[in-house]
């Protein structure tokens, strides 16, 4: 994986961080290699692993130091495609999964909405059921790989809540990229993450088939919910696997760069910053493999996957302030990695779930 | 068809080396082992061969240490159907010779029609083993070989060989050594089916005595090592520019002999 990352990733990242997306033939070139069917059952092209397999696909693509291609694989492989797995039926499964191990069918999941966020019971797009239709209506945004995306995991309300209980009567569907009725309204411009491709999309009566109702109507909402702990762990290891590596490239600047007659990694006030986010990381992947392997061994984990978005993502972020700080001038100047690496990882505080909702779920753990 | 494919494990190209502090030996802390690059193009078109007759075995074989096991792992991920690990303290100083005589040992055992190797291995650069096990064995052998074509029958290998400036084309009857150049192909990566399938095949421990070799010593020994000198410090020419560019281009020709 590490020697894939650095022959055929690594090389091209500039080129598809400008370009705004990742070519369609690195999409095949990762399914040939059985890269995107890590943990999916080997008859339908798998290879039949474990989340640690995922956890390590993570890690090395987050090495790429493109934060943005290593998002775009992992919202396909992590945080859309295995729902497919776990609620789609037989069918459903025959007819998508050898497409999306093959790397032909790129997927995105479609859950935010331009006035639902965390808030995720808030959603307001509607799926009707018209015959062997639902047809469905609304706006989705933030959808990452949505602009060129193929096959979207889409959360739509079928039913209204009630006021006790407002997550009820949300359902997922699978939707193919070109029905009627539903247009990629807007490419989003982004801070960071600029290899991945990010949109938002527009529904109009568009009809999808009634068998492409994911799991079961009405209990989108708890069928998200179980696998959020998924996406988080593998939001904590990318920010935790880039910031790494950015720690390694800054570790390399101060050798290399000389000030005073001297490296700058001789001077204590760096060294010693340079320990503390040693130590900082180290704590972070002691948290992020405890709260992978709680889930990867199905035990209850969601206090701990919390702790570990929240402490991963926000450790990530102290690197990138000081990485670019260690950098001087340089780590302004789009030419070093760690310029792209800040603005990309300062994501992660906010996408997958904020800090702040991961404080909330850990301190209702805690008083509750 | 059975092809043998012979291996190396040798510290990574990027492993920075310290010596040992009986200045004859590598300090190996810290080393990553991998499996030496030109003989990942040898395993890479014993597979190629392989498939593309639809049958056939390929037998990754190596000497080493317990830590030669991984190296071989990786063959086995990569898609080798067995390995052979030649692991006794008796060879824990083999030269190429009494590792050739070793791999003699095992091709007289294993009877392969193809025996593929890298052209050398990526530490010592000796480059030794094949013309020995060739020799060893009486068996005809081609080196640095960039194409390959074994016939429908297999009974020729049809070999081209690099030399400056082009290819020597060579038939040679099988069986036959075959050694690997960069170019000859582009190594698969292991996938995960091929990692975990790989902890299933046989991965067989072979003793001096199982080959029917008696310890002996060897003929090469190293006396010392010596450290590359380190890199000379950088120079920054003063002056205009006209002058600077005189003196880079006068330094260049006459101190470096760089143009």
């Amino acid at each position: 994986m590490r020697a894939f990352v650095d022959k055929e990733v690594t090389p091209h990242v500039a080129e598809w961080e400008a370009a705004g997306r990742i070519p369609r033939s690195f999409w095949k070139r990762l399914g040939e290699l059985g890269f995107l069917g890590l943990e999916f059952p080997t008859e339908f092209g798998g290879a039949g692993g474990d989340f640690l397999a995922s956890i390590v696909l993570g890690e090395e693509m987050a090495r790429c130091r493109s934060g943005g291609v290593a998002f775009s694989v992992l919202v396909h492989t992590d945080m859309s495609s295995p729902w497919l797995t776990r609620y789609g039926t037989e069918a459903q499964q025959r007819k998508y999964l050898p497409g999306i191990v093959a790397g032909e069918t790129v997927c995105a999941l479609g859950i935010t909405e331009p006035g639902t966020g965390s808030d995720m019971a808030a959603l307001t797009t509607r799926a009707v059921r018209h015959g062997d239709v639902y047809r469905i209506t609304g706006s989705k945004t933030f959808i990452t790989n949505g602009v060129y995306g193929d096959l979207y995991f889409l959360a739509a309300r079928t039913g209204s809540g009630t006021a006790q209980r407002r997550h009820e009567g949300i359902s997922m569907f699978l939707v193919e990229r070109g029905l009627p009725g539903f247009t990629v309204s807007r490419k989003l411009d982004k801070t960071g993450m600029r290899a991945s491709d990010t949109a938002e999309l527009a529904f109009q009566d568009c009809p999808v088939p009634a068998e492409n109702l994911l799991g079961v109507e009405g209990r989108g909402f708890q069928q998200l919910a179980a696998g959020l702990q998924r996406e988080r762990t593998m939001a904590a290891v990318l920010a935790l696997a880039a910031a790494s590596q950015a720690l390694e490239d800054t570790v390399a600047y101060l050798r290399e760069r000389h000030a005073f007659g001297e490296p700058l990694a001789q001077r204590q006030a760096l060294r010693h910053r340079i320990a503390d986010l040693a130590t900082d990381l180290e704590a972070a992947r002691a948290l992020v493999y405890h709260a992978a392997m709680l889930y990867a061994a199905g035990e209850e984990c969601v206090k701990e996957v919390s702790m570990a978005k929240l402490f991963a993502t926000e450790v990530a972020n102290r690197v990138a302030y000081q990485a670019v700080q260690m950098h001087g001038g340089y780590g302004y100047m789009r030419e070093f990695p760690v310029e792209g690496f800040a603005r990309d990882v300062r994501l992660w505080t906010i996408a997958s779930g904020t800090s702040e909702i991961m404080r909330e779920i850990i301190a209702r753990r805690i008083f509750e | 068809m059975k092809i043998l494919v012979a291996i190396k494990q040798v510290p990574d190209t990027a492993t920075q080396m310290k010596l040992g502090a009986d200045g004859k030996t590598i300090d190996p802390t810290g080393i990553t082992w991998i499996v030496s690059p030109y003989d990942e193009f040898a395993v890479e078109e014993a597979l190629r061969i392989k498939e593309k007759r639809g049958q056939g075995e390929v037998v990754a074989v190596s000497l080493g240490p317990d830590r030669v096991k991984e190296a071989l792992r990786s063959c086995l991920a990569m898609g080798c159907d067995r390995a052979i690990h030649l692991n006794d303290p008796a060879w824990g100083a083999a030269d190429t010779l009494m590792t050739a005589r070793a791999l003699a040992a095992v091709v007289k055992q294993e009877a392969p029609q193809l025996v593929l190797c890298g052209r050398q291995a990526i530490d010592d650069d000796m480059g030794a083993l094949p013309a020995q096990l060739g020799e060893l064995l009486g068996w005809p052998s081609a080196y640095w070989i960039m194409e390959e074509a074994v016939d429908a029958d297999g009974k020729t290998v049809r070999v081209a060989r690099q030399v400056e400036g082009g290819l020597e084309v060579f038939d040679l009857p099988l069986p036959a050594i075959v050694t690997a150049q960069k170019g000859l192909n582009e190594p698969r990566y292991p996938t995960l089916k091929g990692i975990m399938g790989a902890k299933k095949k046989e991965l067989k421990d072979v003793k001096a005595a199982d080959v029917g070799l008696a310890a002996e010593a060897p003929q090469l020994s190293i006396t010392a090592l010596e450290a590359l000198p380190p890199r000379p410090p950088g120079r920054i020419i003063q002056g205009d520019l006209p002058t600077a560019v005189k003196e880079l281009v006068r330094s260049l020709r006459e101190d470096a002999k760089a143009i």
